[in-house]
Parts: structure tokens; C-alpha cells; sequence
């Protein structure tokens, strides 16, 4: 059944989705705005997710709340407000019983539009992304995906920097900083609302247009996404940490854009290698056949500029070098040999058939329903994905894996008890 | 998953297993779910975490199932399959489209009677787990957790980790772990519950088609020990190099089916925003906390990055546990002192009135929000089926709407009792480059 969503533009630029459901007496809302990590300034990193811990700590006029007030409507109504920083998107995410709708919608709208970023809130999220930091630093899977990053996406990239920032950075950020930030991003053309769940479309859109319509701002200029290059040779970087019991892998490429007319046969051949089932081929390899992992898979994440394709594994410190090498086999047999037509089928049909699951909660179409509109796929997105995931052809498939996973071209890096030398 | 009460039907095949159906039309999904009463608390002494391992040797090939045909036999119709263990439980299941269902009866009845334990699966099983308890044991917050659970029970199986102890994982052998899946795994120690886009009476007839064969057996034998009230405070510090502090208090809590359970539940949401019931679905959001107790007096005075609290639904008394994680820089001493005064107030106070009826607000949407799909529609009945009984789950919302204040203070002195705690501190030292 085809979703058929709405969608309407504010003439101030807002954008609304709308999505009726009946499976429960309630509402998702999810708030994107174009201002995810990559509108960090380059002295600034981290800035965004700073701003995204403090934004709802208080709303200005025209309806000045504190933030305990604001605290007090959200947790009265059961309501936990998640705000979530990709690279381009500042998204504020919730649920709410229907009979709530209108009032928390017009919160949110506060929040996005005039946060009154309290000096005293500031200070007290700073501490706890200071204390967040530590905690990365002490976790090898974070620590492993965040070199991979920087390795990849080098030379201050949007991509290959941590969305937290670094501590100096980030007590050294003040309130004008983070204002001037909002002011500089935050605007009406950068906004796009989807409310989904058991509420009518016309009652979601006239609400939308209460919360939103008077935002007036012009658009802000765009930011560049530079291009990236693939890597020209392997690449290695260990992290030692040795008070930790087990280490994790990060080994990874850059790939292509999301607009890229190959995404689909990509999207597939990495479902095969290491995602359908537990883990695909390198599942089969690394945790069935050889029992040396928990955990291993592969996720690939098109973007406006060229995404990563990123594998990751959680190893024995005595099995890293075999598991990287397993790896490396498992890639050169794939470039080499190429995927068969049963598992190019059988990734389609799990990606189509999935379809109803991954589309079944409120929040789910929300999010669906947000990627969509961020990368231009169309209202009937939904119902023309079956047919992009099923004409994706072997060849096509086989020429992803060409193009993208190269051994000799992979950045490796091992974060935990270990301290050999990595091939 | 509307408000109108739902149409759920309750049978037992003639071998025992209990059967669940729910229709639920909002989709065309079907999700079924196999619980077993057998947890870590049914493990003894050598043969800790059995019950984990022996879930994970269940999606290794059947009789009819060969070994290379697992991979896909599910994903072939969209579906998602998975499992867990806890201290009470084993659960496996399957959500898919609905056309699917009779592969899923196959596929759990399968899991049920015909599991082949290959030795040479059974190894290289042993290094996936033991890989399982590494990248567990590389998160100081899980550790303490371990350590604190260990020390609250003296006698009781629930004081050992699901996953097991190590050396338990590096010397239990293939007949160990075979023997428990023959012992377990029957159909009167099993709940098979179906929720979504089915008819009740076909989906049943199938039901009896796949399981109405498997002969039951000897009832499940269970430890009878019952853990001594503690008598004084227990601590446990663990010293190790990290970069983070965290203090946890966990106190002896009543079991679900226990009057208390639902007053100490809101208890839990003043303290810590409240979480609801599904183990399966509650966590991945945080809880509305900002205005909780805790919160205020650690997270906003800047003493504390994060603070939770845990109730879960068990069988049998477990712990209501308060974590901690102590802002860069701050003494766990100071975090423990304003943690235990909060707790040390409420126990001498109680609830306001207003916090009652916050809480109760909080936890009727949760509850609401719990119910998003055919997948966790069905974990919570089989789970309260399978830790108490389902009807406890229907009653949940009167059970929470009927708590008073009083309740509440009642709850609060029997369980915030010094002598019936253990508190863990991780006191990082500084890490040697």
C-alpha cells in the first residue's frame, strides 16, 4: 500500500509533510533543518552539537519559557525530545499522544525558531559534552570509526571531523558563538516538518502553519561540500589501548554521492557483503565460519558529497590481523569473482520485501519521509524503490564492488589491546 | 493497537505450549515469538550462561532446516528474525510479511525439536561468545553493572551475568550444552505467541500443524533458593584505567507480580523520568527526565552527564537499580552523597501528589508508545506470560492509574533501605600511554 504523503510549502519556505496513520493514538514528529556538523566554522568544530544540547533549554519571546518550564511540558506529557546532528541536519524527533499535538507542535516551533540559549544551560551542556568526549576517548569502536573518518575525509572535511568537536574547542565556545551559529543557519527554507500518526493531514498542515508561518528569515548562503578523493594506496593506523579486553576494526573507502545513478547497485552489493542475514559474506567468514567476531558488518552511507563505506568488527586482540586479513580476502574474492545472481536476488528480495516492516511505525515513516525530502526522491519515492532495488543487474552490482572495495586501496584502523603491525 | 481492548485469543495444545494470538490489522505483518522459561537463573554452578549460548546454538541448522540453508530463510520474505536471553527468558523471534507465517511456525517449531548442535558449531560458537563478554567487558558502565548485580545476590542465581562466567564459557562442552537445550526446550516449558495481519482460527490450526507433534517432557527442574534479606550495605569499587566515573546504588526490588512493583515503578519514573515495561523497545528512547528528582539534583547542578534508574518486570525479586555517570572532573564521593540524600528524602517524605499524577501521565504514554507494532505488541505479551502471567500485562494501565501516594511511601521505605543496598563505584585511574 502506497504511503501517499503530503506535502505543502509555507510561504515562507517550510516545508510539511503529512502522513495519516491509525496504529496508535499518536503522533511522530521529526524537524529537520539544514544545519547538521558540515556548518561547523573550521574553528568551530563542534558547534552544531553543542547547539543541538542547548536549543531546547528555553525558548524567547515570543512565548518565554525557562528551561525547567520547558522541561515541565515535555515530561508531563511523557514526551523525550531527541535532538540528532548528522552532517547536514540538526533533526528534532518526538512522540506525542494525538490529544497533545497542537500544543507540543507550537513548543517545537519555539525551540527551532527562538531558543533562548540561557548562559547557565550552556555551561551545564558543555560539561556533559566535555564528559562525552572522555567517554569516546575510552571506547575503542568509537575511537576506531572516528580515525577511519578522519582518514578518510582529510584535510578538514566536513566528514572526517567529530561531530562533538574536541575539548579545547568546545569550552572555549561562548553563547554569541553559538547564537551567531543559529542566526547564521537556522531559517524558514531550511526546514522541512513531517508529522505522522493518528492525526488528519489538514489538521497537521493548519497547526504547522500556526507554529511556523510568521518565521520570517532570508535563506542563508550555501555551503560547499568538497569533493573527495578516492585513496591511492592502503592505509593503516593503530590506536593502542591497552586497558581494554577486546579490539575493534574500522576499515573502510570512501564511495559515491547519494545523486550517483549507480546508488542502487551499490546499496545492494553491500547489503551482500556485509549486512543480509548476520553480517553477509563477511558475517559468513569472520563469525560463523571462523567464530572470531561478535559482531562484523559493512554500512554504506551515500551523501551529498562522496560517502564511506565502512566495515566494522569487534575482535580478540590475538585475532586482529587474522580478521583483517579475512577481510582483505573476502573483498579481493568479491572484486574478483563478483557476487552470484542468487545473492544479488536474494539481497533484492529482502530490501523489497522489507519495505512494509521498515515502514511501519509512525517514527519510521517520519524518518522515511525526511530522507526523501533531503534528497529529492519524490512523494512516490516509496513506491518506486521496489522497482530501482530490482533492476539493479549483476554487472552493475559487480562493478560497485570494482569501484569501490580495493584492499590495496583500504583505510585500516584497529583500535584496542593490540600491538602488532598491521598489513 | 487502538484503544478499543484487543481480540487476543489464549490456548494450550495438548503437549502444554501455551498459545497467544492477537489479530492486528494495521499492517501486513505478522510477528511470532517463542519464549522459554529458561533464563540464567535456571543455570548452576560450571554452567553459567547455558541459556545464552544455547540461544545462540539455535539458529545453527535443524534437522530440517539444513546448516546452509539458514541464511536467508527468513530474509526471503523481508522478515527480520533475532532473540535474546535474560535472567528468566529465552526468546526467539521472526516478523514478517504475513504470508510468512507459516514459515515462521516451521521455522520455531524447528528450533524447538530438531536443533543438531554440530561440535565443530559448538566451537567456534565458544569464540563468539567469549567475544560477546570481551566487548561487554571493554564498557566500564556494563562492568560495574556486572560486578554491582554479583555482589547484591549472595545466593540467588540472578547474581551471575547472563553471558556467563569466563572460565564456565571455556570448558562447558557440547553434551553440557545439548543437554540443556533437551531439558528446556519443550513445548510445556514454552509460550508461542503471534501477533498481526492473521486469522485467530487459521493462524491456530497451523499452530497445531507444526507443534501439535512434539511430545512434552518432564517438567523443567528449577532452583529452589531463595536470596537471604540482606543485612547491611555492601560496596564494590573497581580501579581501572578509563576515563570516566561511575557510581551505581541497587537496592532488592519486588518481583512484577508483587502489589508493590507498580508504586515502586512510579517511584522510579519521579526519580528518573519514567522508562515503561518493554525490554525490547523502552530503552532505545530516553526517558522524559528533565524534570525527575535525580536529574535536577545531579545532571542540572552539573554533577552528573547522565542518570537512569531500572525496574524490570521479573519473576522473581531482582533490583531497582540508580546509574550514574559523574561529570568530567567531579568525585564520585560527591556524586554518591547527593545521590543517596535524594534517595534518603524520598524515603522519609514520599511523593507529592503532583509527581504521582505526572508520573502516571508519563507512564500511560509510554505505554502507548510502546505499543508501535506488531513486533512489540507480541514481545510483551509473551513476556509477561512467560515472567508472570499475560493477564498481568492487560491489568498494567489499572494496576498504574490505582497507585497511590501512600503506596508509594510504603514501596520506598520497604526497598530504599540502607541495609538493602550495594553500591559500585568504577574509579577510573589515569590511563598509561
Amino acid at each position: 500500500m502506497a504511503l501517499a504523503p503530503t506535502r505543502t510549502t509555507l510561504d515562507n519556505g517550510v516545508v510539511v509533510l503529512g502522513k495519516q496513520t491509525r496504529t496508535t493514538p499518536a503522533v511522530a514528529i521529526n524537524l529537520a533543518v539544514r544545519a547538521g556538523s558540515y556548518a561547523d566554522p573550521a574553528d568551530a568544530v563542534g558547534a552544531s552539537w553543542l547547539l543541538s544540547r542547548v536549543i531546547d533549554r528555553g525558548t524567547a519571546a515570543p512565548t518565554p519559557r525557562s528551561a525547567d518550564a520547558v522541561a515541565e511540558e515535555l515530561d508531563a506529557r511523557g514526551i523525550t525530545l531527541t535532538t540528532l546532528v548528522t552532517r547536514h541536519l540538526m533533526s528534532f524527533v518526538c512522540t506525542c499522544l494525538a490529544e497533545d499535538f497542537e500544543p507540543v507542535l507550537a513548543l517545537l516551533a519555539d525551540i527551532v525558531t527562538t531558543p533562548a540559549l540561557p548562559e547557565r544551560e550552556l555551561a551545564t551542556r558543555q560539561a556533559e559534552v566535555v564528559t562525552a568526549i572522555r567517554q569516546d576517548e575510552d571506547n575503542p569502536a568509537v575511537r576506531a570509526s572516528e580515525a577511519l573518518m578522519a582518514l578518510l575525509y582529510p584535510d578538514g572535511h566536513p566528514y572526517g571531523r567529530p561531530t562533538k568537536g574536541t575539548i579545547p574547542v568546545v569550552e572555549s565556545l561562548t553563547r554569541a558563538r553559538i547564537a551567531a551559529l543559529h542566526a547564521a543557519r537556522f531559517a524558514p527554507d531550511q526546514l522541512s516538518v513531517a508529522i505522522v500518526g493518528d492525526v488528519e493531514v489538514a489538521r497537521g498542515r493548519d497547526a504547522a502553519a500556526r507554529a511556523f508561518g510568521a518565521w520570517r528569515k532570508p535563506s542563508p548562503p550555501p555551503i560547499p561540500v568538497p569533493r573527495v578523493a578516492p585513496a591511492r594506496e592502503r592505509r593503516r593506523l593503530v590506536i593502542p589501548m591497552m586497558n581494554k579486553t577486546q579490539a575493534d576494526i574500522a576499515y573502510g573507502f570512501t564511495t559515491i554521492t547519494r545523486a550517483d545513478p549507480e546508488y542502487y547497485a551499490f546499496w545492494l552489493m553491500n547489503n551482500a557483503l556485509g549486512q543480509y542475514a548476520i553480517g553477509g559474506r563477511l558475517g559468513d567468514s569472520i563469525r560463523e565460519r571462523q567464530g572470531m567476531a561478535y559482531y562484523v558488518s559493512s554500512s554504506f552511507d551515500a551523501n551529498v558529497a562522496e560517502g564511506p563505506l565502512a566495515i566494522r568488527a569487534g575482535v580478540s586482540p590475538a585475532n586482529v590481523d587474522r580478521a583483517v586479513a579475512s577481510i582483505d580476502e573476502e573483498l579481493a574474492r568479491l572484486r574478483r569473482e563478483g557476487l552470484t545472481a542468487k545473492e544479488l536476488d536474494e539481497s533484492q528480495r529482502y530490501l523489497v520485501g522489507s519495505m512494509p516492516r521498515a515502514l511501519e511505525t509512525n517514527g519510521a515513516i517520519a524518518n522515511f519521509l525526511q530522507n526523501a525530502e533531503f534528497f529529492g526522491l519524490g512523494l512516490d519515492y516509496d513506491e518506486r524503490l521496489p522497482d530501482l532495488l530490482r533492476r539493479v543487474t549483476l554487472d552493475a552490482a559487480n562493478a560497485a564492488a570494482r569501484r569501490a572495495v580495493d584492499p590495496e586501496r583500504a583505510t585500516v584502523v584497529v583500535a584496542g589491546p593490540y600491538s602488532g603491525t598491521l598489513r | 493497537m487502538t484503544d478499543a481492548p484487543a481480540a487476543r485469543r489464549s490456548a494450550n495444545l495438548d503437549n502444554g505450549l501455551k498459545v497467544l494470538i492477537q489479530e492486528e490489522h494495521t499492517a501486513p505483518l505478522a510477528s511470532v515469538w517463542c519464549w522459554y522459561k529458561a533464563g540464567s537463573k535456571d543455570e548452576g554452578p560450571g554452567l553459567t550462561g547455558v541459556s545464552h549460548w544455547v540461544e545462540h546454538m539455535n539458529f545453527k541448522g535443524t534437522t530440517n532446516i539444513p546448516r546452509d540453508q539458514v541464511k536467508g530463510i527468513i530474509e526471503q520474505f523481508g522478515g527480520s528474525w533475532n532473540g535474546y536471553t535474560w535472567i528468566d527468558q529465552t526468546t526467539y523471534l521472526e516478523t514478517a510479511t504475513r504470508d510468512a507465517l507459516d514459515r515462521m511456525l516451521f521455522i520455531e517449531s524447528e528450533r524447538m525439536a530438531n536443533c543438531l548442535y554440530h561440535p565443530d558449531d559448538c566451537e567456534s560458537e565458544r569464540t563468539v561468545i567469549i567475544s560477546e563478554l570481551q566487548g561487554g567487558e571493554n564498557d566500564p558502565d556494563q562492568l560495574l553493572d556486572q560486578e554491582v548485580t554479583a555482589t547484591a545476590f549472595k545466593a540467588h542465581p540472578y547474581g551471575h551475568p547472563t553471558i556467563g562466567w569466563l572460565s564456565d564459557l571455556q570448558t562447558m562442552t557440547r553434551d553440557d550444552l545439548y543437554g540443556y537445550y533437551r531439558r528446556c526446550y519443550l513445548p510445556n516449558n514454552a509460550t508461542l505467541v503471534i501477533v498481526g495481519d492473521v486469522d485467530t482460527d487459521a493462524a491456530l490450526r497451523r499452530v497445531e500443524h507444526y507443534f501439535g507433534g512434539i511430545p512434552a517432557g518432564a517438567a523443567v527442574p528449577r532452583l529452589k533458593t531463595i536470596e537471604p534479606e540482606q543485612t547491611g550495605e555492601r560496596r564494590v569499587t573497581i580501579r581501572k584505567e578509563g576515563t570516566t566515573a561511575y557510581f551505581k546504588a541497587a537496592y532488592h526490588a519486588p518481583a512484577v507480580a508483587d502489589p508493590q512493583f507498580f508504586p515502586l515503578l512510579v517511584l522510579d519514573a519521579v526519580l528518573t523520568g519514567a522508562k515503561g515495561l518493554n525490554l525490547w523497545s523502552s530503552f532505545r528512547v530516553a526517558p522524559p527526565q528533565r524534570s525527575a528528582r535525580l536529574y535536577r539534583a545531579l545532571v542540572d547542578r552539573r554533577l552528573a552527564s547522565s542518570v537512569s534508574g531500572s525496574l524490570l518486570p521479573t519473576a522473581q525479586p531482582f533490583l531497582y537499580t540508580v546509574s550514574v555517570t559523574a561529570m568530567d572532573g567531579v568525585p564520585l564521593s560527591t556524586v554518591e552523597e547527593v545521590t543517596l540524600a535524594e534517595l534518603d528524602r524520598v524515603a522519609q517524605s514520599g511523593i507529592t501528589p503532583a509527581e504521582l499524577a505526572k508520573a502516571k501521565a508519563q507512564l500511560k504514554a509510554r505505554m502507548v508508545f510502546d505499543n508501535d507494532s506488531v513486533t512489540n505488541i507480541a514481545h510483551q505479551l509473551g513476556y509477561f506470560e512467560t515472567v508472570a502471567a499475560v493477564d498481568l500485562f492487560t491489568s498494567v494501565p489499572a494496576r498504574i492509574a490505582a497507585v497511590t501516594v501512600e503506596e508509594v511511601a510504603d514501596a520506598v521505605r520497604a526497598v530504599l533501605r540502607t541495609s538493602n543496598r550495594t553500591l559500585g563505584w568504577f574509579a577510573p585511574d589515569a590511563i598509561r600511554r
